[in-house]
């Protein structure tokens, strides 16, 4: 195992019982990516891009070969050591945002810090940098109903950054969002994946957020298609 | 525990209406139950009050003969008072009664009564007694208001009596109504008529005689007396504590009834949830909770809903129950129709113990009933349930 890598995938496969056959999901995957990498897993609807993101989020498991995750093999956690390193080292958004709709942005952001068992005052600062990472200060006492798609988004990334996580995954972050809040929440993931050094990994088809890829990682019918470094990348679009 | 209770709170307060009508209901059902048992206890204590009060003493000594649901007993069921009560009646402690079979002609009809001789004196039951030293042109007799309206008698009416003396003669006298009493206790109103005891020994050719004695002290240790049946109080009110088992059992059906509906609602709120909320469980789940800590949220939030159910129900429900305490619950319907001691208005009591332990029962049957359908959680795929997709 590579140890500067931060995950590191060796042929791994995933199937799902289908009536009395099975669909295979993954194929063979093998894929290493380091720290600080803002990648992507593109491909079309039913490419297994989300798939292998739950695998590497530590929410499924592989069917065989190898997931290794900030040094963990996702394959043999038990589920409170995978509950584990989701609340100390990951960080999601996902689609719809997955906000809790009665708690206030502050508490939707605070909700890992929770978890963590920070006192409150470290909380409370922290919760408040990562808004004001985002940009959202003055939405503290807002509820996600009362908040547009775009700023809903830039809570979920609030809330995914506030504990500094080693690894951020993103399943289709802009898929619910027109095009200036697509650039506005991908400009601010570029923003902290340079401040912070955080890991970034995507699973999308949309083209903005390709466009603001560094590494794009092809998956095609449960396979890896095309592995592609981009040249000449420029940091904030 | 600490991040379950502070997530728990939140998410019942951000809940608003929904947190709000559940902790209604709950409340209602803590209420009512409460309101119901102390109804219940009320009316227990309150029957054998005044069955005490008007009835039975502390207890009594019943001719041996006598069976108090069999009148064709009477005639047989009398005695000389034993000598060793003397000394307790003329203290008041005790008093005789001599019950003769009568007949009463009230506007021409024929009723059955049965007669009474009491000591006027007497001031160990609160039948009006005294009202018999009224001098009139006649026997002062005094009915319960029972017999008064079943007989259409009014105070100051003059009705004929006729009784059966010891050796079987009949006599017939008139006697005026001096008093009508109203009393919570059917027997001691229906069909009866209170005569001075002095003028029953002399109209029965029974002097010094009674069927019953009656006395006051129940704790006394008191002994058998050869004629005598000792009848201690709680045999003289077991009739009515099987009354009010049976009333209980049925009160009980309707105590389980509210216990499922505040059972219903949480596991209503429940079961919803597990559907409503699985991209919020998906959502903990990948945040870092394992199945069992959101298993466990949603248990402190049903427990968190009976516990504001609690607090709700004390913000109406004491005023309510204290003011039912005093005010009564006035039964829409003649309670006498019952036959059995029960006043028109029932006082409920409320005990410390009763409202504990119904609270205790039922935040525990809620949160316990809670547990259930969260056992589903346990089972949810975190990838479809974050995706809302688990039907």
């Amino acid at each position: 195992m590579d140890n500067n890598a931060i995950i590191q995938i060796r042929e791994l496969t995933k199937s799902f019982p289908m009536g009395k056959s099975k669909f295979t999901a993954l194929s063979n995957i093998n894929l290493s990516l380091e720290k600080g990498e803002f990648t992507g897993l593109i491909g079309p609807s039913g490419s297994g891009k989300t798939t292998l993101l739950n695998i590497v989020g530590s929410l499924d498991t592989p069917t065989s070969g190898e997931a290794w995750v900030l040094n963990q093999s996702i394959g043999s956690l038990s589920a409170k050591e995978a509950a584990r390193l989701r609340k100390e080292k990951l960080g999601f958004i996902f689609q719809s945002y997955n906000l809790l709709a009665v708690h206030t942005v502050f508490e939707n952001v605070e909700f890992p810090l929770l978890l963590l068992k920070i006192d409150a005052a470290e909380r409370k600062k922290m919760v408040m940098d990562a808004l004001e990472w985002v940009g959202l200060t003055d939405k503290v006492k807002s509820k996600p109903p009362q908040l547009s798609g775009g700023e809903c988004q830039r809570v979920a990334i609030a809330r995914a950054m506030v504990k500094r996580p080693s690894l951020v995954l993103a399943d289709e972050p802009t898929a619910n969002l027109d095009a200036a809040n697509s650039h506005h929440i991908l400009q601010t993931m570029v923003k902290l994946n340079e401040e912070l050094k955080t890991t970034f990994l995507f699973a999308t088809h949309d083209d903005k957020v390709i466009g603001y890829l560094r590494r794009k990682i092809y998956l095609l019918d449960g396979k890896v298609a095309n592995d592609e470094w981009v040249k000449d990348y420029h940091t904030v679009k | 525990m600490k991040t379950a209770l502070k997530l728990a709170y939140r998410n019942l307060v951000g809940a608003g209406l929904r947190t709000w009508l559940n902790v209604i209901v709950l409340s209602f059902s803590f209420v009512v139950i409460i309101w119901l048992k102390g109804i219940m206890m009320g009316w227990d204590y309150q029957a054998k009050s005044d069955m005490t009060d008007w009835q039975i003493g502390g207890g009594q000594y019943w001719h041996e003969q006598y069976d108090s649901f069999d009148p064709f007993t009477l005639s047989e069921s009398h005695a000389v008072i034993p000598e060793q009560f003397n000394k307790e009646i003329a203290l008041g402690d005790m008093v005789p009664m001599l019950m003769v079979q009568g007949t009463l002609y009230p506007q021409g009809r024929m009723q059955s009564v049965t007669i009474k001789g009491i000591d006027p004196h007497q001031n160990l039951f609160l039948l009006p007694t005294h009202r018999l030293d009224t001098v009139v042109d006649g026997i002062p007799a005094i009915i319960g208001l029972a017999t008064a309206q079943d007989m259409q008698l009014e105070k100051g009416d003059l009705v004929t009596l006729r009784w059966r003396d010891a050796n079987g003669t009949f006599d017939a006298t008139d006697i005026v109504v001096v008093d009508i009493f109203s009393s919570n206790v059917p027997a001691a109103e229906a069909s009866q008529v209170y005569i001075p005891l002095q003028t029953l020994w002399e109209m029965s050719d029974m002097e010094g005689e009674a069927t019953l004695l009656t006395f006051r002290d129940e704790d006394e240790e008191r002994a058998e007396v050869q004629g005598w049946v000792l009848k201690p109080k709680e045999v003289l009110t077991a009739s009515v504590d099987k009354i009010l088992k049976t009333k209980t059992a049925g009160q009980s059906v309707f105590y389980i009834i509210l216990l499922l509906l505040a059972m219903l609602a949480i596991f209503d709120t429940q079961v919803l949830s597990i559907f409503r909320r699985q991209k919020e469980i998906g959502t903990y789940i990948a945040l870092g909770y394992t199945r069992r800590e959101v298993v466990g949220l949603f248990t402190v939030e049903c427990a968190m809903h009976s516990i504001l159910a609690v607090l709700v129900g004390a913000l109406y429900g004491i005023p309510f129950l204290a003011w039912q305490a005093k005010a009564g619950w006035t039964i829409p319907m003649d309670a006498g129709d019952f036959g059995i001691a029960m006043a028109q208005t029932i006082y409920p009591v409320f005990s410390i113990g009763l409202i504990i332990s119904t609270v205790l029962i039922v935040v525990v049957v809620t949160t316990v009933v809670s547990y259930w359908p969260s056992r589903k959680i346990a089972k949810m795929n975190p990838t479809e349930a974050l995706r809302g997709r688990i039907q």
